[in-house]
């Protein structure tokens, strides 16, 4: 399996950033930064990862079933990630959540038709002194409103 | 030794080495530390928290399986704090357990059950929803059911750490982990059911026993797996004359609970809708069913005309058959038909061996190695087999020294091997069959890490042609390492032969280290067929027998006015070949199956299979255990008693003595050089070591003799063939 | 970049650079007197800096309080083994969003206390172990590691001092219990994040088996104001048992969420009025979580006369914790803010041990339920009954870190709890059914 020439690049480092004989510590970079290029945690990229890093591929199934940000199935293009937890809570990030269900008529983890939006209720990330807030991939947003939850998702159908 | 450490337990002194965990510190002084993940042998874990006990100066409770001893540590099991904890951890573990003991086929023997009994509450104040999964089928014999796992982990473990395989893994996270196979939805391992034995509840369930009974209608018989040379000690549940199951519940003999797939399961050619139950003789050309008086009295008869006709009498014996059948036989063939024209297929060079180690007047016990001793000792040396697949307990032994002790594994085979994840060095010899090349072909290959973890991989010594100088100079390659271990125990397979073992030991006894010695073979009895004297050239005990008669290969080229085949099968084709012809005038065989030996057969009568008599085996390193029947088969009779029936009907009996097992294996034990095991440790289902050694053996050396299978974990010949579950698991493979 | 308007009220130490532009380059850093400790440290002898540590009072910025100069005079300098030193920017205790902020806004300052650190253990290899959401603070620390490199002030014989020194970003990918340090090394190992058995503890066997000096991402970013400075110095701006500054994280229910300086010993309610700007929409407090979500929750009454450290926080059986100080106002239901909790806590069991495997698990359960009116009044006791039953029994801290604030929730507000009996929805606000995980 190929990879961008940067993403190969990457991997290069990873697997020199650790001491001698410790090249698994890439394991989960490594898949990060894959799903990120191909879309999700494939077959194909765990065999290769596999076989770079030198596990079998059921060690590799184990360590990606148990972080939430690897999948094994595609999520959309872009994944919207809306915090629930305590502090989003306390200012209303649980109706956003609702709001987001309704307006793309999705459930957690599911995808738009289009392929190109996904939502998932997350834990706390991290924004709780300027919740509530969600994640359109890497991106933060920050006090987010349904209006201003609205105007996001309407920017990203435009991006498409 | 270092100094014990003192410390107390409820109250009791308890002296233990430093780094004894004090759960088994506990166990000597008869305080039982509940545990679940807590598995000697295995790595520790500290997730089932059963094992919480207050020690004192320790503001919490402490895990007594992962705390070591301390001078002076005061530790507590049954404070009302203890059993809260345990009764509480009962009480999680059981939220979401579903209650299906009475269909479970753990039920009655689970360790929760169990546990709940003794140290759980009767009620439950869950009264929310459980969280139920269908149940997975990993393999044709392995069954998972995620709701039952309480996730002690055991079954990873003993996958990864005793087997070598790492064929199981835990998958998700929090209360959705589950155990997942290496295939995705399947397993490709060695399904040797290890992690359906250690499962302490029901969640590993076994593709054969499942669903078919519950264990205490069940009578459990610890007797000796049929099928390879390394003589584990299976316990098979029986009921009603079936056998529903093989286990390790009986840990004792030579195998501490091992069992590969064969122990475990292949006991199930016993009852194949083949199997022999009705003597036949051949009528008009034709084998047709007849009564058990009527096949003695032909074969007797038959005997007895060829006997007066001065005729010449074949007889070849098995290698899995039991010392006192052979034993009997070959006096038998000596005493009463007056020949030396008895063999057997032989599967290693153990007389050469016998005879390089008696160089130089007696050699003892401590020049042949046990399986404990592959446990135990600080070096290893592996010489062609693939150990893992051709003799799985071995290679238990061996990793389990590895990860215990660290000790230093050595393999020098034509294939890559499961030892080489872990050895000091692995060689390479030898070169893919038909490819061209001269001089010795050998090549180091990195320690850790070469062998790439596919347990299928089996690569068979036909594939390769490997010549004995690729050996030896892989061996000169190695000797500084092995001068430099304090001990070391060789083993080496059919690959060494005549010369090639005696050059072998001349280079174990250069290394000027103490040297013990396994002579690889193939199947449950083939040691003690020699040992037992199946051979033209030897009576028991290795004493020659002074004017060697035919060989195996030669009775059947001979024009025998009477073959005699006791459980084998040397009609088989070679492999792409045909059956070799039939000259024997009069050909009985005594087998389970109709071979292709039977086939050829003028009687054939039904024999029993070691699941259905008494008897002894000598493994591998030549330790003696004994066999216990467990069921019957209508028709059959063991061979001995078909022996000792022949000679009846010959009115040879009185001649040869009585044909119970007991009184023969006292024959033995009398008679056989090596054979005088303590009665009473082989009767409580112990081991005890064999060894027949005593100076050289003057005999001739006859290259070409031997010959191993090189069976791998799911074929063990004729056995193999008739076993379902062993077919099941090669056809699930072919259709993937 | 700032989310928030700094207060007055703050103590500025290790925010001294928050606000100038360009702050996270090392032309600025250079300039405003970085990696002058580092230099100062060079000069030292490894136990000289960690005494300036241990006199600076600094205690582990994560969460537990450790003293500093402790643990790291337990890295066996002696051991032939190389050491590491291994910066937790797992930033994902609820409430939490301090290590963001210092990450962004000052990423040399980091690298510095990495350094400095390395030099007290003999360590020359580092690695920052940073959470796989903040995927844009890798690349921002990246870049700082870069310039670095590029200046000298990372790689061989830094400055010509003759110490070496390498450091590593590294990602996690969406696990809070990777905030616990075996977990988290197991994790950096490319492992499942569960937690390892101890003894033996990261300062002997560590990262790749080897000694290591674990701390938080703030605990780094304090020393070098502790070398530069003086361990004195940073002693008095706290209180005698504990020294320094405190980010503290305000967020739900006040008028001016954010991230603040705050010296140990500030009085909770001027943080909450002053600093916060009092509650939102003229409410009235109701309770306040501390110092993250595993921190037992505070009463209004509580709150009164409590100061932000650990000694103030341990007389009101609660922690000062991570900093996330989480306000909650009187129209706040307290069974779905347990409840909501306790849904994290499952979702983030490892699931290694049974307690917490299977309590976080029947607890979120009943929670659920009882929040949507399903409950029954012997579900109340239950609820305290299962929660104490994990205390103090499971593998790792994250058992307690669930159990510790429910057992708070239900008996500081049983009458909520009791509130909820009448079979109908939760009566605090408008039905709200949420998504269970």
């Amino acid at each position: 399996m190929t990879f961008s020439p940067e993403l190969e690049a990457r991997f290069e480092k990873l697997l020199t950033s650790y001491p001698p004989g410790r090249q698994r510590s890439a394991l989960i970079p490594m898949l990060l930064y894959a799903q990120d290029e191909v879309g999700s945690v494939s077959d194909e990229v765990i065999d290769e990862v596999a076989r770079r890093i030198g596990v079998t591929p059921l060690q590799v199934n184990e360590v990606l079933s148990y972080y939430t940000m690897l999948h094994r199935k595609p999520m959309g293009k872009y994944h919207v990630q809306v915090c629930t937890n305590i502090s989003c809570l306390l200012n209303g990030g649980d109706k956003l959540w609702e709001h987001v269900c309704k307006r793309l008529d999705l459930g957690n983890k599911e995808v738009t038709e289009d392929g190109q939006i996904s939502i998932e209720e997350v834990e706390c990330m991290g924004a709780c002194s300027w919740a509530p807030a969600i994640q359109v991939n890497y991106d933060f947003h920050h006090f987010v409103t349904p209006e201003k939850l609205d105007e996001i998702l309407d920017g990203l159908r435009k991006k498409q | 030794m270092a100094d014990l450490v003192n410390l107390t337990i409820d109250g009791k002194a308890v002296q233990a080495a430093p780094g004894t965990l004090v759960i088994d510190a506990a166990k000597t002084v008869g305080v039982e530390i509940p545990a679940f993940c807590y598995y000697e042998g295995l790595s520790l874990q500290a997730a089932c928290r059963m094992c919480l006990v207050e020690v004192e100066k320790m503001p919490k409770l402490m895990t007594a399986c992962t705390l070591p001893v301390a001078e002076g540590m005061v530790v507590r099991t049954e404070t009302p704090q203890v059993a809260a904890a345990r009764k509480y951890m009962l009480e999680f573990l059981l939220t979401n357990h579903p209650l299906d003991c009475p269909v479970c086929d753990k039920g009655g023997e689970c360790e929760l059950q169990d546990m709940t009994f003794r140290y759980g509450i009767g009620e439950s104040r869950f009264t929310d929803e459980k969280a139920h999964t269908p149940e997975k089928q990993f393999s044709p014999v392995v069954f998972y059911d995620a709701p039952r796992c309480i996730l002690c982990y055991r079954c990873v473990r003993i996958c990864n750490e005793g087997l070598g395989v790492g064929a199981l893994g835990v998958i998700n996270r929090g209360v959705v982990s589950e155990i997942a196979p290496n295939k995705g939805d399947h397993l490709e391992c060695d399904e040797c059911g290890a992690c359906i034995d250690i499962c302490p509840v029901g969640a590993l369930t076994s593709g054969i026993y499942r669903y078919k009974t519950r264990p205490w209608e069940m009578t459990h018989v610890g007797t000796v797996c049929t099928h390879c040379a390394d003589g584990c000690k299976t316990t098979l549940g029986t009921r009603n004359d079936r056998i529903l199951r093989g286990n390790n519940r009986d840990s004792s003999g030579v195998s501490d609970g091992f069992l590969c797939i064969k122990g475990r399961y292949a006991f199930d050619f016993y009852d194949h809708p083949e199997r022999l139950t009705t003597p036949l003789a051949r009528k008009n050309g034709k084998l047709e069913e007849v009564s058990w008086a009527e096949a003695l009295e032909i074969t007797a008869r038959k005997f007895r005309e060829n006997l007066d006709a001065r005729g010449a009498f074949g007889v070849i014996g098995s290698n899995h058959t039991t010392n006192e059948e052979n034993y009997y036989l070959q006096k038998f063939a000596r005493q009463v038909l007056g020949t030396n024209h008895i063999d057997h297929h032989r599967t290693g060079d153990v007389v050469a061996l016998f005879d390089a180690l008696g160089e130089g007047g007696s050699a003892g016990r401590e020049k042949l190695a046990t399986v404990a001793d592959l446990y135990k000792l600080k070096a290893v040396l592996i010489l062609g087999a693939d150990l893992a697949l051709e003799h799985p307990l071995l290679s238990f032994q061996v990793r389990a020294n590895y990860r215990h002790h660290r000790a230093h594994i050595y393999a020098v085979t034509p294939g890559s091997v499961r030892e080489d994840k872990y050895s000091a060095m692995s060689i390479r010899v030898g070169a893919p069959a038909g490819s061209a090349g001269s001089g010795p072909r050998w090549e180091p290959v990195s320690g850790s890490g070469s062998a790439d973890g596919d347990p299928s991989g089996f690569y068979h010594p036909r594939n390769a042609e490997v010549s004995t100088a690729d050996y030896f100079a892989a061996l000169e390659h190695l000797r500084d390492k092995l001068k430099a271990e304090p001990e070391l125990v060789i083993l080496f397979d059919d690959s060494f032969q005549g010369n090639d073992v005696r050059r072998l030991v001349e280079f174990g006894n250069s290394l000027g280290i103490p040297v013990r010695w396994v002579c690889l073979v193939d199947y449950s009895n083939s040691r003690g067929a020699l040992d037992m004297g199946i051979a033209p050239e030897l009576l028991p005990g290795y004493e020659p027998s002074g004017q060697p008669g035919m060989r195996l290969h030669e009775m059947l080229a001979a024009p025998l006015g009477a073959l005699w085949v006791v459980g084998a099968n040397p009609y088989e084709p070679a492999p792409g070949g045909t059956s070799p012809e039939r000259r024997a005038g009069f050909l009985v065989v005594q087998d389970m199956f109709l071979t292709e030996t039977a086939r050829l057969a003028d009687v054939v009568l039904p024999a029993a299979s070691s699941y259905e008599k008494n008897g002894t085996f000598t493994n591998v390193t030549g330790e003696l255990q004994r066999l216990k029947r467990a069921v019957n088969v209508m028709g059959t009779k063991p061979d001995l008693e078909i022996i000792g029936f022949i000679a009846r009907e010959m009115g040879a009996a009185a001649a040869l003595g009585p044909w119970a097992p007991d009184a023969v294996f006292e024959e033995i034990r009398k008679n056989v050089r090596g054979y005088d095991v303590p009665a009473p440790v082989i009767a409580s289902g112990g081991a005890a070591q064999t060894a027949p050694l005593n100076g050289r053996i003057a005999v001739e050396a006859a290259p070409g003799l031997v010959r191993s299978e090189h069976n791998g974990l799911f074929a063990s010949g004729t056995l193999g063939r008739y076993s379902r579950v062993l077919n099941s698991v090669l056809e699930s493979r072919v259709g993937r | 970049m700032l989310y928030n308007e700094p207060s007055p009220l703050e103590t500025r130490v290790l925010t001294r650079r928050f606000g100038i532009p360009n702050a996270a380059s090392i032309d600025v850093y250079l300039a405003t007197e970085g990696y002058q400790a580092f230099l100062k440290a060079a000069r030292m002898k490894p136990e000289e800096i960690i005494e300036e540590v241990k006199i600076s009072n600094l205690r582990g910025r994560g969460g537990a309080g450790f003293p500093t100069g402790m643990k790291w005079s337990f890295v066996p300098r002696s051991s032939p083994k190389p050491k590491y030193i291994v910066v937790n920017g797992d930033e994902g205790e609820p409430g939490t969003c301090k290590d963001r902020v210092l990450i962004e806004n000052d990423p040399h300052q980091l690298i510095e206390g990495v350094l400095i650190a390395g030099l007290a253990v003999d360590a020359h290899a580092g690695y920052v172990y940073i959470r796989g959401e903040y995927r844009y603070l890798i690349e921002a620390l990246e870049k700082a590691i870069g310039e670095a490199y590029a200046k000298g002030w990372l790689g061989k014989n830094i400055q010509g001092t003759g110490f070496d020194f390498d450091l590593y970003a590294h990602t996690g990918a969406g696990s809070y219990e990777c905030g616990e340090e075996s977990a988290l090394l197991e994790s950096l190992e490319g492992k499942r994040g569960v937690p390892r058995i101890r003894p033996p503890f990261p300062a002997v066997v560590g990262a790749f088996q080897c000694p290591t000096v674990l701390n938080n991402v703030e605990t780094y970013c304090a020393v070098p104001a502790i070398l530069r400075d003086g361990g004195a110095a940073f002693a008095a701006l706290g209180l005698p048992k504990a020294g320094g500054t405190k980010m503290t994280c305000l967020s739900g229910h006040v008028n001016k969420p954010g991230v603040y300086e705050l010296p140990l010993g500030f009085p909770v309610m001027k943080m909450i009025n002053e600093v916060g700007g009092g509650i939102r929409g003229g409410r009235k407090l109701k309770a306040m979580i501390p110092g993250g979500s595993s921190c037992p929750v505070l009463t209004a009454a509580e709150c009164e006369g409590a100061t932000m450290d650990y000694d103030s926080m341990a007389g009101r059986k609660t922690m000062l914790g991570s900093g996330g100080v989480i306000i909650l106002d009187d129209q706040t239901c307290m069974v779905k803010a347990a409840m909501r909790l306790m849904r994290f806590y499952s979702h983030e069991s490892c699931g290694w041990c049974i307690p917490c495997r299977e309590g976080t698990t029947w607890l979120r359960k009943i929670l659920v339920r009882f929040h949507e009116g399903g409950g029954t009044r012997t579900d109340i006791d239950l609820i305290g009954d299962i929660a104490k039953n994990m205390l103090g029994r499971t593998f790792c801290p994250l058992g307690d870190a669930a159990a510790m604030p429910t057992i708070a929730f239900v008996e500081k507000f049983r009458e909520e709890f009791e509130d909820h009996l009448n079979g109908k929805p939760c009566p605090y606000e408008n039905a709200t059914h949420l998504v269970t995980a």
